[in-house]
């Protein structure tokens, strides 16, 4: 434990590598009577993809959606740039957080792109993306504006920023998504299984910007099946089985040569 | 006709003015009755036990008690407490202006069927957008103000367009407490007039006119919050 501690100090005090963003550790969640996390732990850092995969069921999502509180999990630790996120337990035996403005601060830093994009329809695509950054982080309208336009020209949408969400195709909307996610200049991206939602043929094109993302070195936790780009952009693969993480590493290995017979199983059936 | 003329003898100079006063208690009651909706909505859907139960005994008892009564309890009883109330601190009692006390006990019910409408229309909103809002941390009021009002808005409109006709007529029962709306000044010139038929259609034909006028306005209103959905056929007139 001290070895650990030792290590992880020299670590960070000698620049070798990159801090954690994403630090989560025995994280139990149970929906009722249903234990869906059984103590996971997981670490992001700066520069890593981390891509989580597994069977239905097997609590990905909800691991993805306890990093930013969305679900309140039942114990654990979880800490966002190396801060802890301080808990309380509420009346039904939950870990909520604390202070409800750390947790604020935290969420407007991670991006968050979810299944079915979720873009708020009464605003158009420019104003889905300046929402954050003028009424949450305080930028300045024009400049706002001015990063939104970028964003969404990077996406491809340039010419749609006044079209409102629901005149799109999914694909769009997602890319859109996505624009929206890296507008608050986000610390860590969450993509929960970002192109589920999709048409086959508008996959590739959601593909293709979440994979330049990860190539610029940004930091994700990836929730996904598509089971060939998480081993083309991931540079950490966890598979979760039952509530639990039950083999992870590089996805060469985790893809090339499984150990756990349940990961065999799961490639085979997917692949 | 000459009855309906504006200028003495004709009597349509009162017409006129108990219809301001109509729309005036109308629109009135709506925004108090949208105020109560909105935090009545807000107790209902996210309150804790007793905001609950206070919207919920709120709801219940203005919803199931008739109008006339309720506008009976409120105004005769509503003015005595209010002098007694008065008198305790030494003031004389006072006459409620019948307007505002039209404004007061229709907004009362209004906000009691406003809080279902608005209710059901928070429900509608996917649950996702909420969601993505608390992701990005929006805080519980700037969620309500930036998301959930205007998101809900597509789906509130119908009912509370139906709300605002039912109050523009709703006026029309303060009569039986004095109130001078457009009702009460119709019942007073046909009376001394006996021209019963030529008063009552001629307001008969200004509820309508303000009806058909209400409907462009909504119509209006529908088409804005509703920008951003596509339309099916119908919809937004």
């Amino acid at each position: 434990m001290t070895a650990g501690t030792q290590v992880s100090q020299a670590r960070s005090s000698g620049g070798q590598a990159p801090a954690e963003a994403i630090h989560i550790e025995n994280l139990h969640k149970k929906f009722g009577e249903l234990h869906v996390l059984k103590g996971v732990s997981l670490s992001a850092r700066d520069g890593e993809v981390v891509a989580i995969i597994g069977g239905s069921g097997s609590g990905k999502s909800t691991l993805l959606r306890c990093i930013n509180f969305l679900e309140n999990p039942t114990s654990g630790i979880i800490r966002v740039n190396g801060e802890e996120i301080r808990l309380k337990a509420d009346s039904h035996g939950n870990s909520v957080p604390a202070d409800r403005r750390q947790i604020e601060r935290i969420r407007s830093r991670l991006g968050m792109v979810f299944q079915s994009f979720n873009l708020w329809s009464h605003m158009t695509l420019l104003e889905n993306v300046i929402e954050v950054p003028i009424h949450v982080l305080g930028v300045k309208r024009e400049e706002a504006i001015r990063t939104a336009e970028a964003l969404l020209a990077r996406v491809g949408l340039a010419d749609k920023r006044d079209v409102y969400p629901a005149f799109l195709s999914g694909g769009q909307q997602q890319r859109a998504a996505i624009a929206r996610a890296l507008a608050i200049q986000p610390r860590v991206m969450l993509f929960d299984e970002p192109t589920s939602a999709l048409d086959p043929e508008l996959v590739g094109e959601v593909l293709k910007v979440i994979g330049d993302l990860a190539r610029e070195g940004r930091t994700m936790v990836l929730v996904t099946h598509e089971m060939k780009f998480a081993r083309e952009v991931a540079s950490h693969v966890v598979y979760l089985c039952n509530g639990l993480v039950e083999e992870e590493g590089p996805p060469d290995q985790l893809f090339g040569a499984p150990k756990s017979e349940r990961l065999k199983q799961f490639l085979r059936n997917v692949g | 006709m000459g009855l309906l003329a504006l200028e003495p003898p004709g009597r349509g100079s009162f017409l006129l003015a108990g219809f301001l006063n109509s729309v005036m208690i109308a629109v009135g009651a709506t925004v108090v009755g949208l105020c109560l909706g909105v935090c009545g909505a807000w107790c209902k859907l996210y309150g804790g036990p007793v905001a609950r139960d206070l919207a919920a005994v709120y709801t219940t008892i203005v919803r199931a008690v008739p109008e006339l009564v309720l506008i009976l309890i409120l105004y005769f009883a509503g003015a005595d407490l209010l002098n007694k109330a008065l008198a305790a601190f030494g003031y004389p009692p006072t006459d409620i202006p019948g307007v505002a006390a039209g404004i007061f006990v229709l907004g009362v019910v209004q906000g009691a069927y406003s809080t279902e409408v608005l209710r059901g229309a928070i429900l509608a909103i996917p649950q996702g957008q909420i969601e993505a809002a608390r992701a990005y941390g929006m805080s519980p009021s700037l969620i309500m103000r930036r998301i959930t009002l205007p998101a809900m808005l597509p789906f509130a409109i119908p009912g509370l367009a139906n709300l605002w006709l039912i109050a523009t007529k709703d006026t029309a029962l303060l009569a039986i407490v004095g109130v001078n709306e457009l009702t009460q000044v119709t019942r007073t010139a046909a009376g001394a007039t006996k021209a019963y038929f030529t008063f009552f259609m001629a307001a008969g034909a200004i509820y309508l006119a303000l009806t058909l006028f209400s409907g462009a306005i909504i119509g209006r209103i529908e088409r804005w919050a509703r920008r951003g959905m596509p339309s099916v056929a119908g919809a937004g007139r």
